[in-house]
């Protein structure tokens, strides 16, 4: 409980500055609205107005800006009209809506709630691909000293590539090939995700000391042995470090997967709302991505911390 | 056929000697540590090459290597704006901007405790987060040219940058800041003279991670407006038209660019925490 203070005070500080923000934000808009409604405004004509600094003008016409924090296609949105759009389009779309799944049947297709599940449905398959072949991967270089020479560099050296660049081409030959929907942007989270678990799995399975497989050789362990009964377990917590940074990697590979093709999903709901200037909607799936990512990491956390009880590595 | 079956007899061949290189007698000399795995490259590239060519894929799939660097070189006007545009000018902006922001507010944090508990967990939160989101809304405010893409590198290198400086500021121990007490040094000195170098390699391990993010940031920014030039604008336009080899002609410059970048701020890392045990020779 001592820590929540600090965390919400700074909270409270960011949303009260967001709120603070919008009123020079909005200006410009508000003005115009305020203006075209007949009220008297200083400088008159939204071209005048182009060109004075918005803080002046936020100074000049102080009676207008209660305005700011409800306009609809703001520049900035405040925080209440976030929240109220991401209760929109997700509660109040599936169950009052005409589409949503109380009425229809099935998840409305302009409810964020649908556009998750199908970012999320990409992710955890990329996910889930992109890391089991990167432990496999691992394995095979802790026991290939050839793999571990020619691949391992390759392996650290793509870290510092944007791999995100070849996303839009994945998708648009994976189409052309008639390969559609799920799987390309699956193939771009696994893509992402790869990379950092094997290079944490590689760091896991070479974590048991020189006395430990010392102990397993005197035993006379085989190598599978070996890798079933210490080097496995060892690699645990390195695992999970990497599985985390990799469903984050995932999760934005899959909603830039969605740019090109607008088919639905958290990223072409963003470049919509991004073309058509509904930030509400922009930011709401901002939001609902950011939350998506937090669930994802605190869900591996979870796992990871029972894994590692379980296995008494931590009390 | 024949020229598939060659492929991967030259990957068996390629394979063998590898295998013979690193479980040889000179395995731990430094070139056969570098040849190993520019074997390994190498065989990638000439299996692409043939077994493209071999099975006659379409250039719209896949093109072969010798065509990328063709393109790559017959396009050396195009790309070195599109370079320009988007490392030199998002990219590096924003990455200068972004990491020094981050550092004066690990400072702030680092002095206030009760910012470092609200703070932190904050920005180890907003580290996980998909900020690439914020993109489209940052071209919106800043206009479809450089600036707004250097607010996307600038918001994608803060958070990241701001926990590991404000972990490095703490990795003092107590006997070291006694010292400085015992100097008189006042904490403008110790910060600058004792904390600051102390927390060097947790600042580089910062500035390596932003590296990456900062390109990720400036092409991805572009996918959501750009003027007519800069490197994520080139790969969505050539995509839309079917112009693989330029794709994979941008793709190798932006290889190349991070890889680059990695290594200069690696390199000063050598030059400046040369005291630091995993720096040590």
């Amino acid at each position: 409980m001592k820590a929540l203070g600090p965390i919400l005070a700074v909270v409270a500080a960011i949303i009260t500055l967001w709120y603070a923000a919008a009123v020079p934000m909005n200006i410009q808009e508000v003005l115009t609205q305020a203006e075209r409604g007949g009220a008297v405004v200083d400088p008159e004509g939204a071209m005048t107005r182009r060109d004075v600094s918005r803080f002046a003008l936020v100074l000049r016409n102080t009676e207008h800006l209660s305005e700011s924090w409800s306009m609809e296609r703001a520049r900035l949105p405040a925080p209440h009209q976030v929240v109220k759009e991401l209760w929109v389009s997700t509660w109040d779309e599936e169950v009052n809506g005409r589409r949503g799944i109380v009425k229809s049947g099935s998840l409305s297709n302009r409810s964020l709630i649908y556009h998750g599940s199908i970012t999320l449905g990409a992710t955890i398959i990329g996910f889930l691909i992109g890391s089991g072949l990167g432990i496999l991967l691992a394995v095979g270089i802790v026991h290939s000293k050839t793999m571990d020479m020619s691949v391992m560099p390759w392996a650290i050296v793509s870290q510092t590539i944007p791999i995100v660049a070849l996303a839009p081409m994945i998708i648009v030959v994976l189409y052309s090939i008639g390969v559609e929907g799920l799987l390309p942007k699956a193939v771009i989270s696994a893509y992402l995700s790869f990379f950092p678990v094997v290079v944490g799995m590689v760091k896991g399975l070479r974590s048991p000391d020189a006395m430990q497989t010392d102990l397993l050789r005197t035993y006379g362990a085989s190598k599978p042995q070996a890798l079933w009964k210490l080097r496995l377990p060892a690699s645990v917590p390195y695992l999970f470090a990497s599985l985390k940074i990799g469903i984050a990697a995932s999760l934005v590979g899959a909603i830039v997967g969605e740019l090109p093709v607008q088919r639905g999903g958290l990223g072409a709901r963003m470049l919509g709302g991004s073309y058509y200037g509904q930030t509400e909607q922009l930011w709401a799936a901002l939001f609902f991505a950011a939350a998506l990512a937090a669930i994802l990491v605190w869900l591996i956390g979870w796992i990871e911390r029972r894994t590692l009880r379980r296995m008494g590595v931590t009390p | 056929m024949s020229l598939v079956l060659l492929a991967i007899a030259i990957w068996v061949g390629a394979w063998a000697f590898n295998t013979w290189l690193a479980n040889g007698r000179y395995a731990g000399r430094g070139a056969v540590r570098l040849a190993v795995p520019l074997i390994f490259g190498a065989t990638v590239i000439v299996m692409w090459e043939i077994i493209v060519r071999g099975l006659s894929v379409p250039p719209v799939i896949l093109p072969p290597p010798s065509r990328i660097v063709e393109t790559l070189f017959g396009n050396l006007g195009i790309l070195w704006p599109d370079f320009v545009q988007t490392f030199a000018k998002g990219a590096l902006g924003g990455y200068l901007i972004g990491c020094a922001a981050a550092l004066a507010t690990a400072v702030l944090v680092d002095k206030f405790d009760f910012l470092r508990r609200g703070l932190l967990p904050v920005g180890n939160f907003m580290a996980a987060l998909p900020i690439v989101g914020t993109a489209p809304i940052l071209v919106m405010w800043f206009g479809f040219d450089w600036q707004s893409k250097a607010a996307v590198v600038i918001v994608m290198v803060f958070f990241p940058m701001l926990v590991n400086t404000v972990a490095g500021l703490r990795d003092t121990s107590a006997m070291e800041r006694d010292l400085m007490r015992t100097y008189g040094s006042s904490y403008w000195q110790t910060l600058f003279k004792l904390r600051l170098p102390a927390a060097l390699p947790f600042i580089f391990n910062g500035l390596k991670i932003a590296t990456t993010l900062a390109l990720i940031g400036a092409i991805v920014a572009e996918f959501f407006g750009s003027p007519t030039r800069g490197l994520g604008f080139r790969i969505s336009t050539s995509v839309g038209a079917l112009a693989l080899d330029v794709v994979w002609a941008v793709i190798v410059v932006a290889a190349l660019t991070g890889t680059a970048f990695y290594g200069a701020v690696a390199w000063l890392e050598r030059r400046m925490t040369f005291w630091h045990p995993s720096q040590r020779k």
